[in-house]
């Protein structure tokens, strides 16, 4: 725990994780200032409406988010967890996904969701606290949010093993964050894939933070050099690069299908705003970070590749706008009409079968919550039992 | 006499105990620059150093599973988990290791760890953030599991935990983190009442109510709602999980003969079911109604719009009483 000589050694070793500011090495197919450039392992090619809806993805996630931060602010959600600027990683991975694939997601994959067409007002019920999730995964291949860290990367792996025992040609996508690596259930995840040579794509977010830990606190190598020592390959892509993070994904997605197991995708970003809302960020990270971020911004350099290749006019973006401002009162209106649980509920979907206990607690809460009606907490409200 | 709240009372309890000794170590996840994300931690990093106050990798099984080793090594680790919800990748470190290591050893080893957990409902978080998982751990042979309910037994709860040679599970009420107390700091850590005592906070004659973390406040009020109908209800804050302080709990069930057992927690096989039992065993022929629990329902803890209707309250509490005076 202590400093040690060891340390300053380590530091210089090849493969140790890059200092703070400096730039990785990471596929990219856009640069920050919106210039296309090749890689040699990975090309695209994509018709301009494909990358105009990319873009128009990437502006309505970001409303969607922008939305649900300004209701938390008004009380109307307990917490949000933002995206904000994470939108090509998810975009880009989301949209790689063919139907039949299917996602597991952490708390923050609000553009995923939107890429598999979940409604953004189910995202909302969680962080509302009417409901843990409430959505069917199975209406569109998108699991509810896991919020204990790392667990669903597991679930993502037995998933894929499935598909394999149905030969089916599908692939799983499982997202974590930086922090989560640390997890035994994630590096569990990542044995059960190798030796099973499961489908699955372990897509790792690194945004630089786990609430107020950086990456240093997790890792003395670039993550996705992890993914040799598991037996399977890692990649790293620009995450602000959503053609890129679509190209790596396709490729990682394909493989896991035609039977080459899994793969590791590090998507290099960063966590623009708070960890939720409830965090505040000043007390930990310097301004300046966040600075150089906001010049690698995920939808200005597609904008400006847009226009400067005259892809998009602006009656386009306009349209894209005027979208984004109708999709946001959307969100807005539902949320604000989205009503209490019956106390009651409280009882529903404990088991599958019928539990006297439960079943007993529900009559007797029911009989005790119809005292306060009836009598108006008059002599009637002695309650047979209260509660237990 | 300072004012402080409950988390500064955790604060200054572990602040305390690094001061007097060196071994000491804080280690959790945000615990460091962050202060934790309650702040209880806040300023340890910079006044200790980052070599005794610890930002771990993200990891639970890692906090506790090196938290022994560490024990081992002649260190005293205070571990934290961030929430109650988290403790879970850590279980088998706990239940497995730093509970039976010892016995193990044959006594040749003791274990000094502390972890700390925040614990309960009422702040309307998200799912694993409200969780009252006291029982596992008190049903765990080798664990000490105590609750403080308020600023002053924060202070010197945490100290009494640091020094003893067990392990000790620590609760803190979350929703209480912010309520406020007069210390008297010129009391010294041997004035203070034995880490596994109960405390008689009220005296009364004719219902015994015992609460234990968060529902103490809660209980209290209950009492003095309950006054005002010319019910004298006795409080007792348990304080201590395991062990239970068995004398304090059972001259208060003969004297007032019936008991009413409040927690958070589900009721089934809960602190109640124990309490009740044990009362029921050893004061049989003193008790005018059977022992009666207000808790949770056995279900998930909900989602926070409707946690309100979960959580025990005043109302509940007093319906219990009726019930337990019907008798
Ligand atoms: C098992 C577990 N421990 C702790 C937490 C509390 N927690 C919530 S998010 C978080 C940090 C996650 O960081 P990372 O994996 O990088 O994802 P990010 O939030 O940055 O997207 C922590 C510690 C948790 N949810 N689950
Ligand atoms: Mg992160």
């Amino acid at each position: 725990m202590s400093e040690n000589a060891a340390g300053s050694a380590r530091d210089t070793a090849a493969g140790r994780v890059p200092p703070r500011g400096s730039e990785p090495e990471l596929v990219q197919l856009l640069t920050p200032e919106g210039e296309r450039v090749e890689h040699p392992d990975y090309s695209l090619e994509i018709a301009d409406d494909e990358l105009r809806a990319l873009y128009r993805d990437l502006v309505l996630v970001r409303r969607v988010d922008s939305e649900a931060t300004a209701l938390q602010r008004q009380g109307e959600l307990g917490i949000w967890a933002s995206l904000l600027g994470q939108e090509a990683a998810q975009v880009g991975s989301g949209r790689a996904m063919a139907e039949d694939d299917y996602a597991f997601p952490t708390y923050r994959e609000h553009g995923v969701a939107w890429c598999r067409g979940v409604d953004p007002l189910n995202l909302l019920g969680l962080f509302r606290g009417v409901n843990h999730g409430g959505w069917d995964p199975n209406e569109k291949n998108f699991h509810l949010y896991t919020i204990v860290i790392g667990a669903q990367t597991l679930h993502a792996t037995g998933y894929a093993m499935g598909m394999q025992k149905d030969g089916a040609e599908s692939a799983v996508i499982a997202y974590f964050g930086d922090g989560a690596t640390s997890q035994g259930d994630v590096n569990e995840a990542f044995i059960y894939a190798s030796v099973f040579n499961a489908p699955v794509v372990f897509f790792c977010q690194n945004n630089q933070w786990a609430i107020s830990e950086p990456i240093e606190k997790q890792t003395r190598i670039p993550l996705y050099q992890r993914a040799m020592g598991f037996g399977f390959p890692g990649v790293r892509v620009d995450g602000n690069d959503v053609l890129a993070v679509l190209a790596v994904t396709r490729a990682a997605l394909q493989n896991a299908r035609e039977g080459s197991g899994p793969t590791l995708v590090e998507a290099y970003t960063y966590r623009m705003g708070a960890h939720t809302t409830s965090d505040d960020p000043t007390r930990y990270r310097l301004t300046q970070e966040l600075e150089s971020w906001k010049l690698k911004d995920p939808i200005e350099r597609v904008k400006a590749y847009l226009v400067r290749t005259g892809k998009a006019d602006q009656a386009y973006f306009d349209g894209v706008e005027r979208e984004a401002d109708e999709l946001a009162a959307y969100v807005r209106k539902g949320c604000l009409e989205m009503s209490d649980p019956d106390p009651l509920s409280i009882f529903d979907h404990v088991y599958a079968e019928r539990h006297p206990l439960v079943e007993e607690e529900r009559e007797q809460f029911a009989t005790y919550l119809d005292t306060f009606q009836s009598a108006d907490g008059l002599e009637e409200a002695a309650a047979p039992t209260g509660g237990h | 006499m300072t004012i402080i709240t409950l988390a500064k009372g955790v604060n200054m309890g572990l602040r305390a105990a690094m001061e007097a000794d060196p071994k000491v170590l804080v280690m959790g996840e945000d615990v460091g620059k962050l202060g934790g994300v309650f702040r209880v931690t806040d300023g340890l990093q910079k006044d200790f150093g980052e070599d005794r106050v610890i930002d771990t990798p993200l990891a639970e099984s890692g906090i506790i599973g090196t938290a022994i080793g560490l024990a081992l090594r002649g260190y005293r680790p205070v571990c934290e988990i961030q929430f109650d919800g988290f403790v879970y990748p850590a279980f088998d470190q706990i239940v497995s290791q730093l509970a039976k290591m010892r016995a193990r050893a044959l006594g040749y080893i003791s274990l000094p760890v502390v972890v700390r957990i925040p614990v309960g409902g009422g702040i309307g978080a998200v799912e694993h953030h409200s969780e009252s998982n006291e029982a596992y751990f008190a049903h765990t042979a080798g664990l000490r599991v105590v609750a403080c309910s308020n600023p002053v037994d924060a202070y010197f709860m945490t100290q009494q935990a640091i020094a003893s040679d067990d392990p000790v599970i620590l609760y803190e009420p979350k929703r209480r983190y912010w309520e406020k107390a007069d210390l008297d700091e010129s009391l010294a850590l041997e004035q203070a009442a034995p880490l596994h005592s109960a405390r008689v906070l009220r005296e009364g004659t004719d219902v015994t109510v015992i609460a234990y973390g968060p529902m103490v406040k809660t209980a209290m009020e209950a009492a003095t709602a309950a006054a005002e109908e010319g019910q004298d209800i006795e409080v007792v804050d348990l304080r201590s999980l395991s062990p239970l302080d068995t004398e304090t709990i059972e001259a208060s069930a003969r004297k007032t003969g019936r008991v009413v057992v409040v927690h958070e927690a589900p009721g089934f096989l809960g602190m109640g079911s124990e309490l009740a039992a044990r009362i029921t065993e050893r004061c049989f022929f003193s008790l005018e109604a059977p022992v009666l629990r207000v808790t949770g329902f056995d279900t998930p803890y909900p989602p926070s719009r409707v946690e309100e209707e979960y959580l025990p309250d005043l109302d509940r509490i007093l319906d219990a009483v009726d019930r337990s005076l019907s008798y």
